[in-house]
């Protein structure tokens, strides 16, 4: 469990004259739950998009699974190993359940225009590969029995889920899942809690940006805590817990 | 395929009467079996501008340049003007792969750009090779200008002359009727690639771009390459027929390829509905074959309504046109025939 996946050094950003974020730096290790929490504004999302290469940094580095991890373009950071969810749900709206999580599936296949007019043996056994996988994460996120209804008529729980094997589909080390219990009812999250468990146990490592302390508390190994673009805490979550700087963070400070 | 014996049987009935149609029209004058010919250049353009527009979500007006492209490939290789006379199954496929060279080059500056300022700079696009072609004659005289170039070779396969008629079994195969022949074969090659391609990984892609770019790249899409994959696909298929639009005119000049086709081809695949292969094709059927029937229809109405012409039918030709067009973005606004996608969710609303 001690093997660093990903480490980040001194992580930048501004916008115009908006410091985001100011020398951030963390490391998250294999198989582990790593929360990110703060208050609002505290830079945890743009954190999010600098990792998946949807916003350029300003400085500093990301080094993944030992590498340099290029930031320059979300597809390229796809192919490297981290999947992503966002926040405000983006699903392939009118494309089926099964459609968008073979869509993630595309980054790990071959089949070009010529595989595909020509419908080569390799192509077909390819797209034949794509779907079962699709029907797996599906069945694995469970909610195999709307793979044929479209992604705009699932409930928002199933979108989450959705979204979440659409991630998976990309075969990732590493799963960072922005706010992904926003809106969910209580029994929601408690499937979503399982469901994240589940990755845990699998081997997967999850980045958990979340508003409900509550579940980052239960559910994470380690938390890291941004206020104004800064990280002012990193440990296990009693720790955190008691560090009197989140407190003032989420609580102001005391009168003196 | 799993086909049932009706669905047989349908496609049976339909491939024979494609066969046996321009003997059908022939009787009733050689002029409509060219009207049909043109008819099915029209789907081949539609369904090329589809790849773009329906699947990727690309809006580009300029898609009339890629036909130029393929028809001046073909003219400049097969006619007295260089004094080359290349088979067409030799140009073709040079045609389709300079438009399809031409739709990337083109689409890479407009891969930032969405929505309406895709579709100001892909129209800029499109004029910006039409007049290329009207002022390519000097110094070097290439495309011979506003003129045009004239004598184009008719395709020829063996000793059969596409400009010539023949006689089989007592059937006359007139010019017109061996183009109709050769261009069903190459639609239905169309129809079976932009099927293949509309399930494949890349089609995938495609609508996924279309649905959300953003999330597409964050799936791992390169969105940039798949992009440039659309316009160079849909290029091509312009390419094609421009080929084989220059064959059958036998007659090029710049003229041919106005922004109004561009217009025209976009509203086919809207019409129609943007994403089905099959809405496309009719909404390109419908809108090329409409003009025809008014100015058949129109100047003896009149004639016998009021003694004497009061409308042209050419103003009252884009007048329907553009009634049609209003009626249906008010009454079928994903197209007369949508993609089945679009339907599925009507259906899922209505329960």
């Amino acid at each position: 469990m001690t093997e660093v996946l990903l480490e980040a050094r001194n992580i930048g950003k501004r916008f115009g004259g908006v410091q985001a974020l100011k020398d951030v730096s963390l490391t998250i290790r294999r198989g582990e739950i790593y929360g990110l929490i703060g208050p609002n504004g505290a830079g945890k999302t743009t954190l999010f998009n600098v990792f998946t290469g949807l916003y350029p940094r300003d400085g500093g580095e990301v080094l993944f699974a030992g590498k340099p991890l290029s930031l320059e373009s979300p597809h390229t950071v796809a192919a490297a190993g981290i999947a992503r969810t966002f926040q405000n749900i983006r699903l392939f709206a009118n494309m089926t359940a099964r459609e968008n999580v073979m869509v993630g599936r595309h980054v790990r296949t071959r089949a070009g225009v010529f595989g595909a007019i020509l419908h080569t043996r390799a192509e077909r056994a390819e797209e034949a590969a794509i779907r079962r996988r699709a029907d797996e994460l599906l069945h694995y996120v469970g909610i195999d029995d709307r793979a044929d209804a479209l992604a705009r008529n699932l409930s928002y729980g199933d979108q989450r889920r959705l979204e979440i094997a659409r991630a998976l589909a990309t075969d990732p080390q590493l799963l960072a899942l922005d706010e992904p219990a926003a809106g969910m009812n209580a029994t929601e999250t408690a499937g979503l809690r399982q469901l994240i468990e589940g990755l845990r146990r699998d081997g997967l490592t999850v980045l958990l940006i979340e508003h409900d302390v509550k579940l980052v508390m239960g559910l994470c190994d380690r938390v890291a805590v941004l206020d104004y673009g800064e990280k002012i805490a990193e440990d296990v979550p009693e720790v955190v817990r008691k560090n009197p700087k989140v407190i003032e963070a989420y609580l102001g400070t005391s009168a003196h | 395929m799993g086909w049932s014996t009706r669905q047989k049987f349908g496609l049976a009935c339909v491939a024979l009467a494609l066969v046996a149609l321009p003997f059908v029209l022939a009787m009733a004058g050689t002029a409509w079996v060219r009207i049909t010919n043109f008819a099915v250049l029209f789907v081949l353009l539609s369904l090329g501008l589809n790849i773009v527009v329906g699947f990727a979500g690309l809006l580009d007006l300029g898609y009339v340049a890629f036909f130029a492209v393929g028809a001046y490939v073909y003219a400049l290789l097969a006619s007295p003007h260089f004094g080359l006379h290349l088979p067409f199954w030799v140009i073709l496929p040079i045609g389709a792969a300079v438009a399809g060279i031409a739709g990337a080059v083109l689409g890479a500056p407009t891969l930032r750009l969405r929505g309406d300022y895709l579709a100001i700079v892909t129209l800029g696009f499109g004029e910006i090779v039409r007049i290329f072609m009207n002022n390519l004659s000097a110094p070097v005289n290439v495309t011979n200008g506003p003129k045009g170039i004239n004598r184009i070779d008719p395709f020829q396969v063996g000793p059969l002359n596409f400009s010539a008629s023949d006689n089989f079994g007592g059937l006359t195969f007139s010019g017109p009727i061996k183009y109709y022949y050769f261009l069903l074969i190459v639609l239905l090659v169309v129809i079976v690639i932009n099927r293949r391609l509309q399930d494949s990984r890349i089609g995938r892609a495609w609508v996924a771009i279309r649905e959300d770019e953003i999330a597409a790249k964050a799936a791992g899409i390169n969105t940039r390459n798949i992009k440039l994959l659309a316009f160079a696909m849909g290029a091509s298929f312009g390419g094609v027929a421009g080929g084989m639009f220059a064959a059958i005119q036998g007659f090029v000049s710049p003229e041919s390829f106005i922004l109004n086709e561009s217009i025209m081809i976009l509203a086919m695949v809207v019409l129609g509905g943007m994403g089905n292969i099959w809405g496309v094709i009719a909404g390109a059927v419908l809108l090329s074959f409409m003009p025809e029937l008014l100015r058949y229809t129109v100047e003896p109405a009149q004639k016998a309504m009021f003694g004497r012409m009061l409308v042209d039918p050419e103003v009252l030709r884009m007048l329907i046109f553009g009634l049609a067009l209003v009626l249906t973005m008010r009454f079928r606004p994903a197209g007369l025939w949508p993609e089945t996608r679009h339907k599925r969710e009507l259906d899922a609303d209505r329960k």
